[in-house]
C-alpha cells in the first residue's frame, strides 16, 4: 500500500529510487497535545550519506527521529524502510538514545550495555557464546573504550558514556543508523572518536542520521542536513541546502548573523 | 526442638514466609530501578477491599473467591493509577498514593459497614496475615514429608505460595532480557521491536500475583516490606544486577527465618511471656537489613551522577 505513495513522488536519488531508500519519511506529523511537534514531513537518507538534523529547541529534532524508529506514535505518515515497512527492519536499523535519557547508576556493567545491542539476535534464552562477546569486544575497541568494558557504567564520565551507547549501536551491526545529539556534552576526544566511527560507517555504505546542536562543526562532519522547524525548511547536500536563507527561515531571529558566517 | 515439634509447628509457616518473602522480592527488584516499587504497596493495600466484596458476594470465607477478588482489585488499582497518571497528568507516585489509600479506605468501610464480625476477617488480619496458625496437624516429624496422606494434610497455603514463587522465578528467568533492557533503557527497547508496554504490565501483574498469594498467608505488612527492603538492601551489595537480584532473595529469606525465630522466641529470652506477630517482626528484619546495607554496603554510594554539561 505504500508502494503508490511512495514511487509516486517520482524522483530519483544518486541513482537508486527513493523507493528503495534506507529511510524514508512521507507526510509524517506527530503530536503531543494540541500543537504537533512536527508537521508533515518528508525526508529521504541515502547510504553512504551522513545527515545532519538541525533546527532550533524544541523544533521537532529528536521527535522526528523517535517516531520514525516506531518510539512515538505519529498521527499521520509512513516510515519505510529499503521499502518495507520500518518494523519489519528492525534488525538492520541502530539507535543511539540521548545519554540523558537514562539512569546511570542502573546495576549493569560496560560490556553488559553493550552487549544489549545483540538482544534481538540472542532472543529470549539462547545462550551467550563467544562470538557475540567478541562482537561486543570489538565495539568497544572501535570507540576506544575496550579497557573499560568491566566498569560499572555509572562510574563513566560523560563522554564515555556516549560512546558506551555508540559501541552498543555497533553492537547490532545495522546499515542504518539513527543518533539522537551524539556530540551533546561530550568532551573534545569523544567528539573526535564518534566522528570517525560514524565516517567509516559512511565510507562502508552504511547510512548515517544524527540530530546535531553544533552548527559551526556541520561542514567539517557532515555531507548533508535536514533543516527542521516543526516542518521541513530544506533538505539536501551542504552546498545547496546549508545555506543563510535557510537557516535564517529555521531558526529565524534567534541565530545571530556572525554565528551563521562562521559556520557556512 | 526435635523434628516431632518443628514439622508440624513452625516449617509450614517458615516455609511460607520465605516463598512469599522471595515472591516479593524478585519482582520488586525490577519495580525499585523503574521507580514503581510504590506499586508493591498499592497493590497490598487494594487487596482489602477485594476480599470484602469477595466475602459480600460469596458470603463465605473462602480462599479462591478471596483471591479472584484481590485479583480483581490489583487490576482495577493498576488500570485507576494508569487513567489518573494520563488524564492529570501527574506523577505516578502521586497517582498510586491516591489510588490505593482511596481505595484501601473504602475497604476498611466495607469491612466495618458489613456483618463480618462473625467471621475471621479483620483490618488486623489483612495487615498482619496469620502465619503462626498455619499448622500442620498431620505430620509427626521429618519423614511425614514424604507421606502422602499427612502432605495431604499440609495448610493449602504452603502449595499456593510455592506455586506463585514458582511462577515468579521462571518468568523471571524466561524475561530476564527484556525486563533487563527495557528497565534500563525502554526508548531502545522499543527501537528493538520489544513490546515495552506489555512487558511493564506483566511486570505489574506478576507482582499483583505475588502479592495476593502472599496477604492470603502473611499479611500485607510483609508484601509491602518485601517488596522494597530485600531489594534496596540488595543494590548496596553489588553494581551488577543478575548479583542483586541474587542478593535480595538471601535478604528475603534472611528476613523470613530470623523474623519468624525472633518474634517467637525473642520476647521469651527478654523475659516476655507472648510471643510478638511473626510477619511484623520480618517486615522489622527486613527494615533492619536494609539499614545496615545503607550504613555498610559496598555499593551504596550512587554512581550516576549526572555528568557535566
Amino acid at each position: 500500500m505504500s508502494l503508490d505513495l511512495i514511487t509516486s513522488e517520482g524522483h530519483r536519488v544518486g541513482g537508486e529510487t527513493e523507493f528503495d531508500a534506507p529511510l524514508a519519511i512521507r507526510g509524517l506529523t506527530v503530536s503531543y497535545g494540541e500543537k504537533p511537534a512536527v508537521f508533515s514531513i518528508d525526508a529521504t537518507f541515502q547510504p553512504g550519506e551522513m545527515t545532519a538534523i538541525i533546527g532550533p529547541n524544541g523544533a521537532g529534532k529528536s521527535t522526528l527521529l523517535k517516531a520514525a524508529l516506531g518510539i512515538v506514535k505519529p498521527l499521520s505518515g509512513l516510515i519505510s524502510a529499503w521499502g518495507q515497512p520500518m518494523a519489519s527492519q528492525r534488525a538492520r536499523i541502530a539507535y543511539v538514545p540521548q545519554r540523558a535519557s537514562v539512569d546511570w547508576d542502573f546495576p549493569t556493567r560496560v560490556l553488559d550495555v553493550v552487549m544489549m545491542g545483540q538482544y534481538r539476535s540472542l532472543g529470549l534464552l539462547s545462550r551467550v557464546r563467544n562470538d557475540h562477546r567478541q562482537i561486543a569486544m570489538d565495539s568497544l575497541e572501535r570507540v576506544g573504550m575496550a579497557q573499560f568494558a568491566d566498569r560499572q557504567i555509572g562510574q563513566l564520565s560523560g563522554g564515555q558514556q556516549q560512546r558506551v551507547f555508540l559501541a552498543r549501536a555497533l553492537a547490532q551491526r545495522a546499515d542504518l543508523y539513527l543518533l539522537d545529539e551524539p556530540f551533546a556534552g561530550v568532551d573534545a576526544a569523544t567528539e573526535k572518536a564518534i566522528v570517525s566511527v560514524l565516517q567509516e560507517l559512511r565510507a562502508q555504505g552504511k547510512t548515517v542520521v544524527a540530530v546535531h546542536h553544533d552548527l559551526a562543526t556541520v561542514p567539517d562532519y557532515f555531507d548533508r542536513v535536514f533543516l527542521i522547524n516543526t516542518t521541513r525548511i530544506a533538505e539536501g547536500a551542504l552546498a545547496e541546502a546549508f545555506t543563510q536563507p535557510n537557516l535564517q527561515a529555521a531558526y529565524g531571529g534567534r541565530l545571530a548573523t556572525a554565528q551563521m558566517g562562521a559556520a557556512i | 526442638m526435635t523434628g516431632s515439634e518443628f514439622v508440624p509447628l513452625s516449617l509450614p509457616p517458615l516455609v511460607i514466609g520465605i516463598c512469599a518473602a522471595i515472591a516479593c522480592a524478585v519482582p520488586g527488584n525490577f519495580l525499585l530501578l523503574r521507580k514503581q516499587a510504590l506499586i508493591g504497596d498499592a497493590i497490598s493495600h487494594v487487596v482489602l477491599p477485594g476480599i470484602v466484596l469477595a466475602f459480600l458476594v460469596t458470603g463465605v470465607v473462602s480462599a479462591w473467591p478471596m483471591m479472584i477478588g484481590a485479583g480483581v482489585a490489583a487490576l482495577v488499582c493498576v488500570g485507576l493509577i494508569e487513567t489518573i497518571r494520563r488524564l492529570g497528568r501527574i506523577e505516578p507516585g502521586a497517582a498510586m498514593g491516591v489510588v490505593f489509600t482511596a481505595m484501601f479506605a473504602g475497604g476498611v468501610l466495607l469491612l466495618e459497614q458489613s456483618d463480618t464480625s462473625s467471621v475471621h476477617l479483620d483490618v488486623e488480619h489483612a495487615l498482619f496475615g496469620n502465619l503462626e496458625s498455619l499448622i500442620w496437624l498431620d505430620a509427626t516429624g521429618w519423614h511425614s514429608l514424604l507421606d502422602p496422606a499427612a502432605l495431604a494434610g499440609m495448610p493449602p497455603e504452603l502449595w499456593r505460595m510455592l506455586i506463585t514463587l514458582l511462577a515468579v522465578l521462571a518468568m523471571t528467568m524466561v524475561f530476564w532480557r527484556p525486563l533487563k533492557l527495557s528497565t534500563f533503557d525502554e526508548g531502545f527497547a522499543r527501537t528493538i521491536g520489544l513490546p515495552v508496554n506489555l512487558i511493564g504490565l506483566g511486570l505489574v501483574i506478576a507482582a499483583a500475583i505475588a502479592a495476593v498469594a502472599a496477604f492470603d498467608a502473611v499479611g500485607s505488612i510483609i508484601v509491602i516490606a518485601m517488596f522494597i527492603c530485600p531489594p534496596a538492601a540488595a543494590r548496596m551489595m553489588t553494581n551488577s544486577l543478575e548479583a542483586q537480584v541474587l542478593w535480595s532473595v538471601a535478604f528475603a529469606v534472611l528476613s523470613a527465618v530470623l523474623g519468624y525465630v525472633l518474634a517467637g522466641y525473642g520476647p521469651l529470652w527478654l523475659g516476655f511471656e507472648n510471643a510478638v506477630s511473626a510477619a511484623g517482626m520480618i517486615a522489622t528484619v527486613s527494615g533492619v537489613i536494609l539499614a545496615i546495607a545503607a550504613a555498610f554496603g559496598p555499593f551504596r554510594t550512587r554512581h550516576g551522577v549526572p555528568a557535566e554539561i
